[in-house]
């Protein structure tokens, strides 16, 4: 039913938390992209079957629901049994019945399913308990995995929509941007731009129309926070953007989604529509006069249209290229006119921040970062997800404490934030606080969240030329420097993981970089040479080291590397056999193998799977012929 | 002379009734004409600058420009090798070589019989699961070259 004023919502909201918050026990099961690969939509329709069969809605109060991506995505598909919290992660539909039988009614764990610490190898019974959750603080993911996603009344009932009704009928425009200016909130997309100062910009811009939008292009690798928002709460990043437009004065606004998630764009169109029939979206919303409507535009896959001039052709139908930085977005955005856009992760903050004050919010953080933020920790660490943590939480924290430290326990060596437009920090780098500025001035970058962490076997020349390459497939094309300077650069760096590097390619990449930055058009452009540059300052010996001895320290440069099997321990035991992909290695059970350098690939799989550390690896003379091939031509 | 169309283009008229006639509708337009073909026939492109009012050079640009426009046609089965930095540095490269070795096609190629397409996509937002290989509409995670054999004997 339609919400037409204040007093109606406050009833809809009792209504909700009646209908949905006072069961008596609730499983929950996570449909989020990750738990979904992992089979959780039988598990929940297993779930589903059970509770109706046996009637046990009725007999035990036991309700089921799905919810949103945990952030955990590694262990899925997770269920989580309410009121106690507790977390079974792996779950099968052959675990159904048993979990309903042995913890539902008779309030037995089963230890098989629950959640082992890698670091103490204790199971850990409850959600809260697990060291992943309990460091975290969660404001813009502060609904997911709570929330059905696609079931309006349980995010009212979870206090979606508050912040809404509150700054519709308690706060002028002004206040609500007052709060935001108070609360300190900076784009959470990466660049950092004061929220409220952006807002000021576009209410102040002449023109009737004006529009908000919303960039869910999530493209940096990495990172998928945003991901998880949309699809897990697509309600909380609705109701950002109704009083973002509220406070500037717009009455129209486009979600921007990438096309690689598609369940996102479903979620948020069935939130869309089911907000349109309660009255939270349209004309007059909740009976208080303002009018506002939203659209999807589904993006086509182009990492470019992250940026926001070029996300704004891209909603006009045309190709995304952006255009100069002179014209603001703020006098001309979308269609030439008045325009605001905002990052997910920014969106799902506004309606917390209004709900709970501004000064709530600075509470957390560092003096020019506030707040709290959305990472996605992933990489060599043992515990992969979703984390939100207040700025200024310090990267060994989030590593060693939250992430449980490096998988295997191989040496820590660096962790890249910021995607393509950040850049590598290196072990000394661990107990900076994480902010804006002090990422930056690391030479990284706060970027869209992605926190991707790296042991002794990564190679940092391999990294950069990675995000080289990923470059030069995204690069609109537009502008020379970027274009030409990243296929070039590209150039030197095969060359240089191939075993061909030059002397004096260390201070050509350099000029490249330079020029890059100063004459690209666009941020992404300028920032390119980021994951160069870090590298280049931090881990400048293994450039020295593929270009003087033609050796890939990391042993991650096949053309580089070389593997064999040492005499001890080997013990014969089959593993590298079978992950080996063109049966290079053979021997007799229990006797030691051999690698065949003529077919070996040096793809290392061996030598991650070997359990008794006895295959080594080391630089591979054939580069000599390499080398000179290169002087040939 | 009105040339007679070798495509079906019932489906790109049905679509075109669900948008605007302008030219914001050109990308979903495009969008959907992708899935219904799994690809972009050049007809269906005619039709769409046509419908709505867009230059077809305009409407190429636009097709080419985005990575989920394809004008070629796709294999049956979609393999997504993700290749963003979690996957890259936990193995993507290696599962594309699998894929090469057994299919014995590199990305963005499809094999002879249209069973079969591979493509890289940079990062698909799954990072916890590193790596992923997406395998039609099915995400693999923590995939290993020597199981994604029994992947590709299923197809879909």
């Amino acid at each position: 039913m339609r919400i037409e004023s204040h007093q109606q919502f406050d009833a809809a909201v009792e209504a909700a938390r009646a209908a949905k918050l006072s069961k008596g026990r609730e499983v929950w099961v996570c449909c989020g992209t990750g738990c979904l690969a992992n089979g959780s939509r039988a598990v929940a329709k297993a779930f589903d079957e059970r509770i109706e069969a046996e009637g046990l809605q009725a007999s035990l109060g036991l309700y089921h629901k799905t919810t949103g991506c945990h952030g955990f995505c590694e262990r899925g598909p997770l269920v989580v049994i309410q009121p106690e919290g507790l977390l079974y992660t792996k779950v099968k539909v052959t675990d159904v019945p048993e979990i309903l039988e042995k913890t539902v009614r008779n309030g037995e764990a089963i230890p098989r399913l629950q959640y082992k610490d890698p670091v103490t190898k204790q199971a850990v019974a409850k959600y809260e308990d697990i060291p992943f959750y309990k460091h975290q603080i969660r404001v813009s993911m502060r609904n997911i995995g709570r929330v059905d996603p696609e079931d309006l009344d349980d995010a009212l009932a979870h206090g979606a929509y508050s912040g809404l009704a509150k700054a519709l009928f308690a706060m002028t425009p002004d206040q609500v941007i007052a709060e935001i200016e108070a609360s300190g909130l900076r784009g959470r997309g990466g660049a950092g731009f004061a929220t409220a100062r952006k807002w000021k910009a576009c209410r102040k811009a002449k023109g009737e129309r004006k529009f908000v939008l919303c960039n869910g292009d999530e493209g940096d690798p990495g990172a998928f926070k945003d991901r998880s928002i949309m699809e897990g709460d697509p309600h909380s990043v609705i109701e950002g953007m109704i009083i973002g437009a509220y406070a500037i004065g717009a009455h129209e606004g486009y979600l921007y989604v990438r096309d690689e998630y598609p369940l996102a764009v479903v979620n948020l169109g069935k939130a869309i529509e089911a907000a349109r029939l309660r009255g939270l979206l349209g004309a007059n919303i909740l009976g208080s006069g303002f009018d506002f409507d939203l659209r999807i535009s589904r993006g086509g896959g182009a990492f470019v249209c992250g940026e926001s001039s070029a996300l704004m052709r891209s909603i006009e139908g045309r190709t995304g290229e952006p255009r100069a930085k002179y014209v603001h977005a703020s006098d001309k955005g979308l269609f030439d006119l008045p325009t605001n856009l905002n990052n997910v992760e920014t969106w799902s903050d506004v309606g917390a921040i209004i709900a709970n004050g501004g000064a709530w919010f600075a509470g957390w953080g560092t003096p020019k970062s506030k707040g709290t933020k959305a990472f996605s920790l992933v990489g060599k660490v043992k515990n992969t997800g979703l984390i939100e943590l207040p700025m200024g939480t310090t990267l060994r924290h989030i590593i060693e404490d939250i992430g449980g430290g490096i998988l295997k326990d191989r040496p820590f060596k660096a962790v890249q934030t910021g995607g393509p437009s950040g850049g590598c920090l290196p072990a000394d780098q661990l107990d900076l606080p994480v902010d804006y500025e002090v990422l930056s001035e690391n030479g990284s970058m706060m970027g869209s969240g992605g926190m991707i962490v790296m042991d002794d076997r990564t190679c940092m020349v391999d990294v950069a030329r990675y995000f080289l390459k990923f470059l030069c497939e995204e690069s609109c094309g537009k502008c020379v420097p970027c274009r030409e300077g990243l296929k070039q650069m590209l150039h030197i760096f095969e060359d240089l993981c191939a075993g061909r590097g030059r002397p004096g390619d260390i201070e050509r990449i350099e000029r490249l970089c330079h020029a890059m930055q100063l004459g690209s058009l666009c941020e992404l452009g300028k920032s390119a040479p980021n994951p160069v540059l870090s590298t280049l300052r931090y881990f400048r010996h293994e450039y020295e080291a593929h270009i003087q001895d033609r050796a890939c320290p990391a042993g991650m440069c096949r053309d580089l590397t070389a593997y064999e099997i040492v005499e001890e321990p080997c013990t014969g035991c089959h593993q590298c056999t079978r992950v080996c992909p063109t049966d290079a290695i053979s021997g007799k059970p229990k006797q030691k193998h051999v690698i065949d350098p003529a077919k070996c690939i040096s793809c290392g799989s061996c030598f991650d799977v070997c359990p008794e550390d006895c295959i080594r690896f080391f630089p591979k003379n054939g580069s000599k012929e390499a080398a000179n091939a290169h002087a040939d031509h | 002379m009105e040339r007679v169309p070798c495509t079906d283009l019932a489906p790109v008229d049905a679509i075109l009734a669900r948008y605007p006639r302008e030219e914001p509708s050109l990308i979903q337009v495009l969008q959907d004409v992708q899935r219904a073909y799994n690809y972009l026939p050049c007809e269906a492109l005619e039709r769409v600058a046509g419908e709505l009012g867009v230059p077809l050079a305009k409407v190429f640009s636009v097709a080419t420009f985005y990575k989920a426009f394809s004008l070629n046609p796709q294999g049956r089965t979609i393999i997504k090798v993700c290749t963003g930095t979690a996957c890259h540095i936990r193995g993507a490269s290696q599962l594309i070589e699998e894929v090469q070795r057994r299919l014995d096609i590199g990305p963005g190629e499809t094999t002879g019989d249209m069973a079969f397409s591979l493509q890289t996509v940079n990062c698909v937002g799954a990072c916890a699961m590193a790596p992923v290989v997406i395998v039609g509409e099915k995400y693999v995670g923590a995939a290993k070259a020597t199981t994604l054999a029994t992947y590709l004997d299923r197809g879909e």
